[in-house]
């Protein structure tokens, strides 16, 4: 590629993404055609979840896995026509002599990171919302209990998504902008934690007196909600602008991400991948490997992200090739910890292929616990599941 | 497979490869653009050869919907899930919009305000960033395009095109096929004439006002915001001249003919769009 790849980071600022080879028009095009992609897959699930479900299920009684999509889907379609925005004026400016990112025709390449930032806030719940619908699902099943506080399972999810919509400059505190503007943007960040706790304590309050067992996918949402719950207090301190103006760009941020986007929405991408692999390949994986998996990843994920937390605070800035010498120890320890996250991730493969290939043939239902209209169908499921809308019964509602 | 269906079952359509020919055809574009942008030799053959696939798509994918419509397996349910899935388009298409009227509003509120600050005057000496503005580096003067001249009159155009298309809409629920074709009729003749004067409003603006793309952040949001919402109206009136000529053919029934509903909205949603422009751009 003439110029190399496109070496801006996810968030494409100019000016440095204004004078980038073609590498930078090939991103700037596939973000379009994700784009439609993504807007085109939105329509279609918040379409489907409106209109097409099964006689008797009101929204209220929903699968919460629905509940965290049907929002997801929303935020997308609102928030990638705008990224889309974006980057056609980042194009017009690299090739058209359009002045939007340069100060000296008027424009301010500020104004690339608040239009990035009102796409980017929301993409972050883009990627945790669907995990916590998982996450809504399998604590109830391995807890053998209904899960607690449905309704304000479903107002937390929609204010999440509302409020994610109007928090985007406390990724931009240190670019100059007001004071009242930084203020605006700190209460209205530390407002997400409301309904963020409302959902934690709801998972931990449906595991309270319940039957509990610990399958791998219920290890994962455990794992998850520890872990996440880390990675939201860091969210919290991060959100104090007097502190963020103190650790912006540093591995404090690095190590708060891993623990929101790792821990948060990849072990729940794992506790769902377990729950429904059994319905998806017709049989039960390997319960010892997928524990070691879990096992493996839990401790190597903190040996990888925690050591962060140190280095952060001590001021080691993120996205540089040679750092001081006094990181050097804790920098090993990470590296030790990514290895060995990074292996670990083999065993999930190793887990999956097996279950494809063969094995004890799943039942209907392999879980007792679980609840929901894909457990009524043989496992797999047959092609094209439901030609006629499935007999729903609602007691069974509320996983 | 597909079939009739009645209102009690899910309407499952058959596999479909146009997905992935749309897939193809948006590969050959974006390969297409991008070395069209950066003189590599080709690229505009590229760039051609992937909007031909995009006709072929888009004939092939709307010939079997509607094949699909017209023979009746849609029941109620479908008819709905098209409503929705519309109204989601054209919310997203707000959106769209919406990030360049944000980048209007901060140039306007935040940046050239700015810029003409006292904290910037070692930079830009003597910036006064009084509106409309090419930035403190322009160097030749322009003139805006005035709003009382060709946008008020596209304006009015737009407007009427938004009644005569209700009017057609009202021919189409009484059965009168030809209020029905003549609505239409008028509705594109109104549609193309807007677009004309849109194209002769920009060549005045080139070869008179020295209004150009590259006249600063004036002449990239006047540009960027008119120009989008031109090529919607071009869209709209080529999906308009489409229901034109299948409400020819006889398709349709006084009841159902969501197709016509569909483009109808998104024309309404263009009109809205218009407004928004002729007070933000031209007027204020």
């Amino acid at each position: 590629m003439p110029g190399g790849a496109a070496g801006t980071g996810w968030t494409l600022y100019p000016p440095l993404s204004v004078q980038m080879g073609m590498g930078m028009d090939m991103a700037i095009f596939a973000v379009h055609i994700l784009g439609m992609s993504s807007i085109m897959g939105s329509i279609n699930i918040i379409t489907t979840i409106l209109n097409l479900r099964a006689p008797g299920m009101t929204l209220m009684k929903m699968p919460l896995f629905c509940w965290t999509w049907l929002v997801t889907g929303f935020l997308l379609i609102a928030s990638m026509p705008i990224l889309a925005g974006a980057v056609t004026m980042l194009l017009t400016d690299r090739h058209f002599g359009t002045s939007f990112f340069s100060a000296a025709g008027g424009g301010d390449p500020v104004l690339f990171q608040h239009i990035f930032w009102f796409f980017g806030h929301p993409e972050v719940y883009i990627i945790a919302l669907p995990a916590f619908g998982v996450i809504s699902h399998v604590i109830p099943a391995f807890s053998r209990k209904h899960l607690f506080g449905y309704t304000s399972m479903v107002y937390a999810i929609a204010a999440i998504g509302l409020i994610s919509f109007f928090v985007w400059a406390h990724h931009m505190y240190v670019t100059g902008i007001p004071l009242t503007g930084q203020l605006y943007f700190m209460y209205a960040t530390m407002l997400i934690a409301v309904p963020t706790g409302v959902k934690v304590f709801n998972w931990a309050t449906t595991m309270w007196r319940g039957s509990l067992s610990f399958e791998t996918p219920m290890l994962f949402a455990l794992g998850f909600l520890v872990l996440f719950t880390i990675g939201g207090l860091t969210g919290l301190v991060l959100a104090m602008t007097a502190v963020d103006i103190q650790v912006q760009d540093t591995y404090y941020v690095v190590a708060h991400f891993h623990y929101v986007m790792v821990a948060g929405a990849l072990f729940s991408a794992y506790a769902g991948l377990y729950f429904w692999l059994p319905k998806w390949t017709g049989h039960m994986y390997n319960e010892g490997l997928g524990k070691l998996h879990f096992w493996l990843s839990m401790i190597f994920f903190n040996i990888a992200f925690f050591p962060q937390h140190f280095l952060g605070l001590a001021g080691m800035p993120r996205r540089i090739p040679d750092y001081s010498q006094q990181f050097a120890d804790f920098n090993m320890i990470s590296t030790v910890g990514a290895f060995g996250f990074g292996f670990a991730q083999l065993l999930v493969l190793v887990v999956v292929f097996q279950a494809m290939k063969g094995g004890a043939k799943a039942s209907a239902k392999p879980w007792d616990g679980a609840h929901g209209l894909e457990w009524t169908v043989p496992s797999p499921a047959p092609y094209h599941t439901f030609e006629d809308p499935p007999a729903f019964d609602p007691t069974e509602a509320h996983a | 497979m597909s079939h009739p269906v009645s209102a009690d079952r899910y309407f499952v359509p058959e596999p479909s490869y146009w997905p992935l020919v749309g897939s193809i055809s948006l590969l050959l574009m974006a390969s297409g653009a991008v070395m069209t942008m950066n003189s590599i030799a080709n690229g505009g053959l590229v760039l051609l050869a992937g909007f031909a696939v995009l006709l072929v798509m888009l004939f092939g994918w709307f010939g079997r919907v509607i094949g699909e419509s017209e023979g009746g397996s849609y029941n109620l349910q479908v008819d709905r899930s098209f409503r929705w899935s519309m109204s989601w388009f054209i919310f997203s298409e707000v959106m769209f919009f919406a990030a360049f009227f944000g980048a209007l509003f901060y140039v306007r509120v935040l940046s050239v305000p700015d810029l003409a600050s006292p904290d910037q005057a070692a930079l830009w000496e003597g910036f006064k960033g009084h509106w409309p503005t090419a930035g403190p580096a322009a160097k030749d003067p322009f003139t805006v395009m005035h709003a009382w001249g060709i946008p008020a009159i596209n304006t009015l155009l737009l407007l009427s095109s938004g009644a005569t298309l209700t009017w057609a809409h009202w021919g189409m629920i009484a059965n009168k096929r030809q209020q029905l074709i003549i609505g239409l009729a008028l509705t594109i003749v109104l549609g193309l004439v807007f677009i004309s004067l849109q194209a002769y409003e920009y060549a005045e603006a080139y070869s008179h006002l020295n209004l150009k793309l590259t006249t600063g952040v004036y002449g990239s949001t006047f540009y960027m915001l008119t120009g989008f919402h031109g090529f919607h109206v071009t869209l709209g009136a080529t999906m308009l001249i489409v229901i034109l000529i299948r409400a020819m053919k006889g398709h349709f029934t006084a009841e159902r003919h969501f197709a016509f509903e569909a483009v109808a909205w998104y024309w309404h949603f263009v009109d809205v769009v218009w407004l928004g422009l002729f007070v933000v751009v031209y007027w204020l």
